[in-house]
């Protein structure tokens, strides 16, 4: 069966007004005026097509806590959110540690048929930091790992964290480092600063994820491999990243949707939904990943979406677990915070939530250019649209969502993943399982 | 005022309603029979998820001369040890008709939690929540101080703020819910408030809070101070390099006897503080805590009149001009 489908006058990154004619999962023709009989037609009047998104940091929390959610959950969260492929972290229960488990959730992936789901592999056993897991293994395994992550956990051991960024280089891949110095962080409840002083809640101090930053870019220099940083969050975290980068050294970096918005003061409520790992920061630090996001120093970005069950935020906020969902809001959060400040393009957005992740991941059939002849991962989205964020009306299991009743703007109109249609009038259609 | 969550958003006018009413109740403690009828039906909830033993006695006392029923809840474990869970604990107060809960607990901000999440819709007060807050203990602080003027200069102590006092707070600044509370309220009521400590137990922070900061105890000492309030040094901190050893810190910020002899000395006069318990011989000594300038006892005798004031106040929504003699 092969599907047909024609977009009629959308534009291509914002920029060019053209048909897009799909065909047999790839992008068939692009042009003005396409006519194609038997082909579906999507409206594409006011929309900007963009490359699917890639989120390379994402927690779809099956095996082990389909409680908080699923992978057909999490996907379809992902679809609706503009993107054709996500890297599931590494912190399940089992830990993704073993070959086994890594192609366990590729193939959960596939049956669920929403994105591509890549796994990423735990650098070391159980994310313990102890020894390391066999990265050889998940790298030649169907699940191909080639991202290697204790999200969650910092790898902290220096000598292990140089191993580890040595021993990947066998098959190129990359260390995915959650930068925080376990030590500085003991206990730490939110951004140490002003708001914490009078909250009397523990800090956890900008030092911690500079200090881990700027020793793994100087290993990373060392060993001559390739390293990416999560989520970043500090101001100091940019400046160490762009003195990296003017010394030639291989490290990408990510920043999450909210901390390109939120900031600790959110915490004077003691709302748990405002509890997340690396914590919110102050408003300085905000202007400063964005500024950076313009400037090139941060790569991409990547949702960190970690959806919880209900009863993990509805308590006190020192009891309440890490983290917030955002898979379905990271493009209007995008737009907002970027595109309509005036600091981005849309082909810039492309980039840092498209083509730039799926280079770092070593996904090769994502994050392609909108061109004939490429695999049809598309996404449409409406930039004048305006919604206003309910967690309930969303896919995700997860409602712990720090922007609800939040006006935000842009829609994802429709998704199309390998040439089918997984969202179409911003709804879940179908999932792609004929592959 | 609905609850009793913290100092900082305490206005003046509400602080001297609270210390004014707490003048009064103080008067019902001296009598014979120390029982009023205000809160006579009405049900008192006292929430302690940690443990305290004065806070806790203080509150009884007074819940039980205003003549409410009182039902002591001692959930030590909470959600924190997965037992039962805040919410489900406030629900189960709410659904058995409690009129008001006191709560004491460990995670900074659950006195708020419950006030705002939905879970209960009565007046909450705090009675001591992480290092956050300790909004009775400053009260009862600042109730001691009018006292302390009073005796000095004769200024009275009804309707009268701390206008020009100068107060230090010395010691283990970092994980003081009373140092934190005491800070807004004094500053609300005029007095300058000094904080004294290591560089280790202050907050990143502090430089934005309406005090002075000193590092050495002895040059605080020469600057006039009215009050000087020391805190008590927890046993978890003598082990975790805040400083090197408790010889040390007492050396450099305790009340010694020589500290106490040069406060005896200087013209000013200078009232002794300790939100208790007292470790004797560390923060402060034996010869300061049992000297004429300690108001230790009338802080604890304090306490309980500040307690019913607030309970008074928020449950039956009275004023200070309820007690006006005629």
């Amino acid at each position: 069966m092969t599907s047909k489908y024609l977009i009629k006058n959308v534009s291509i990154l914002g920029e060019n007004t053209s048909d897009i004619f799909i065909e047999d999962g790839k992008i068939a023709r692009i042009g003005s005026s396409l006519e194609a009989q038997d082909a579906t037609v999507v409206d594409g009047e006011g929309l900007i097509a963009l490359p699917g998104l890639v989120d390379l940091h994402t927690h779809l929390r099956e095996p082990g806590q389909e409680d908080a959610e699923t992978v057909e959950s999490g996907t379809q969260a992902a679809a609706l959110g503009g993107y054709t492929a996500v890297f599931a972290m590494a912190n399940s229960k089992p830990v993704a540690d073993t070959a086994g488990v890594v192609e366990q959730v590729f193939e959960l992936g596939k049956d669920s048929g929403w994105v591509k789901v890549q796994p990423i592999g735990a650098v070391t056993q159980g994310l313990k930091g102890e020894k390391l897991s066999e990265m050889g293994a998940m790298a030649e395994s169907r699940a191909q790992v080639r991202v290697f992550s204790d999200d969650g956990m910092c790898v902290w051991d220096p000598a292990l964290m140089r191993r580890a960024l040595e021993y990947v280089k066998t098959f190129n891949g990359v260390i995915a480092q959650h930068a925080q110095e376990p030590r500085l962080t003991e206990n730490a409840q939110m951004n140490e600063g002003k708001v914490s002083a009078e909250l009397g809640l523990a800090g956890w101090p900008a030092v911690a994820e500079e200090s881990i930053i700027a020793r793994d870019v100087l290993l990373a220099e060392h060993v001559n491999s390739r390293l990416h940083i999560c989520h970043l969050s500090t101001k100091g975290s940019v400046e160490i990243v762009r003195w990296a980068k003017e010394r030639g050294i291989n490290v990408t970096a990510e920043v999450t949707p909210h901390h390109l918005l939120l900031t600790d003061e959110l915490v004077r409520t003691y709302d748990p939904v405002y509890k997340v790992n690396p914590p919110l920061r102050t408003e300085e630090d905000v202007m400063a990943l964005r500024r950076a996001v313009a400037e090139g120093i941060i790569d991409i970005i990547g949702t960190d979406h970690a959806p919880h069950p209900l009863e993990a935020k509805d308590c006190e906020w020192a009891c309440a677990a890490n983290g917030m969902t955002g898979l379905e809001q990271a493009l209007s959060i995008v737009q907002k915070t970027l595109v309509d400040t005036g600091l981005i393009s849309w082909s810039r957005v492309a980039e840092i939530m498209s083509s730039k992740p799926a280079e770092i991941g070593l996904a090769s059939d994502q994050g392609r250019p909108l061109a004939e002849g490429e695999p049809a991962n598309i996404v449409l989205i409406d930039p004048h649209a305006e919604r206003i964020i309910n967690p309930q009306e969303q896919a995700t299991k997860g409602k712990n969502n720090p922007y609800r009743s939040m006006h935000v703007p842009g829609a994802v109109r429709a998704t199309f993943f390998e040439g089918h249609p997984t969202v179409l009038d911003g709804a879940l259609a179908t999932p792609h399982t004929q592959r | 005022m609905k609850h009793l969550l913290d100092t900082r958003d305490l206005s003046l006018e509400d602080a001297l309603n609270i210390l004014d009413t707490a003048d009064y109740m103080r008067e019902v403690g001296t009598r014979t029979v120390k029982k009023l009828p205000a809160l006579q039906g009405r049900t008192v909830v006292n929430l302690f998820f940690e443990d305290s033993t004065r806070t806790r006695l203080s509150f009884e006392t007074a819940e039980k001369r205003l003549s409410a029923d009182i039902i002591n809840f001692a959930a030590k474990g909470s959600s924190v040890s997965k037992g039962e869970s805040l919410k489900d604990t406030a629900q189960t107060l709410a659904a058995i008709n409690a009129d008001a809960v006191v709560v004491r607990h460990s995670a900074s901000g659950a006195p708020q939690r419950l006030a705002e999440a939905g879970w209960i819709d009565v007046p909450i007060l705090n009675a001591g929540d992480g290092t956050h807050a300790h909004p009775t203990q400053a009260l009862l602080d600042a109730m001691t101080l009018r006292q302390f003027r009073e005796s000095v200069t004769g200024i009275p102590t009804r309707g009268s703020t701390l206008e020009g006092m100068r107060v230090a707070i010395v010691g283990d600044i970092l994980h003081s819910r009373v140092a934190r509370s005491n800070m807004w309220l004094l500053h609300t009521l005029g007095a300058e408030v000094v904080f004294v400590a290591p560089p280790t137990l202050l907050p990143i922070g502090v430089e934005d809070w309406p005090c002075e900061v000193f590092y050495s105890f002895d040059e605080a000492m020469e600057t006039d101070l009215d009050a000087v309030m020391l805190l008590r040094i927890q046993m978890e901190r003598m082990n975790a390099a805040f400083f090197p050893s408790v010889e040390e810190y007492s050396r450099l910020w305790g009340l010694t006897p020589e500290r106490f002899k040069t406060l005896d000395k200087s013209k000013q006069e200078t009232a002794i503080l300790h939100p208790g318990p007292m470790n004797r011989g560390l923060e402060i000594s034996s010869i300061a805590a049992d000297s004429q300038q300690s108001w230790v006892l009338r802080q604890v005798n304090n306490g309980v009149s500040v307690r019913m004031a607030a309970l008074y106040l928020l449950m039956t929504g009275g004023s200070s001009a309820d007690f006006q003699t005629h």
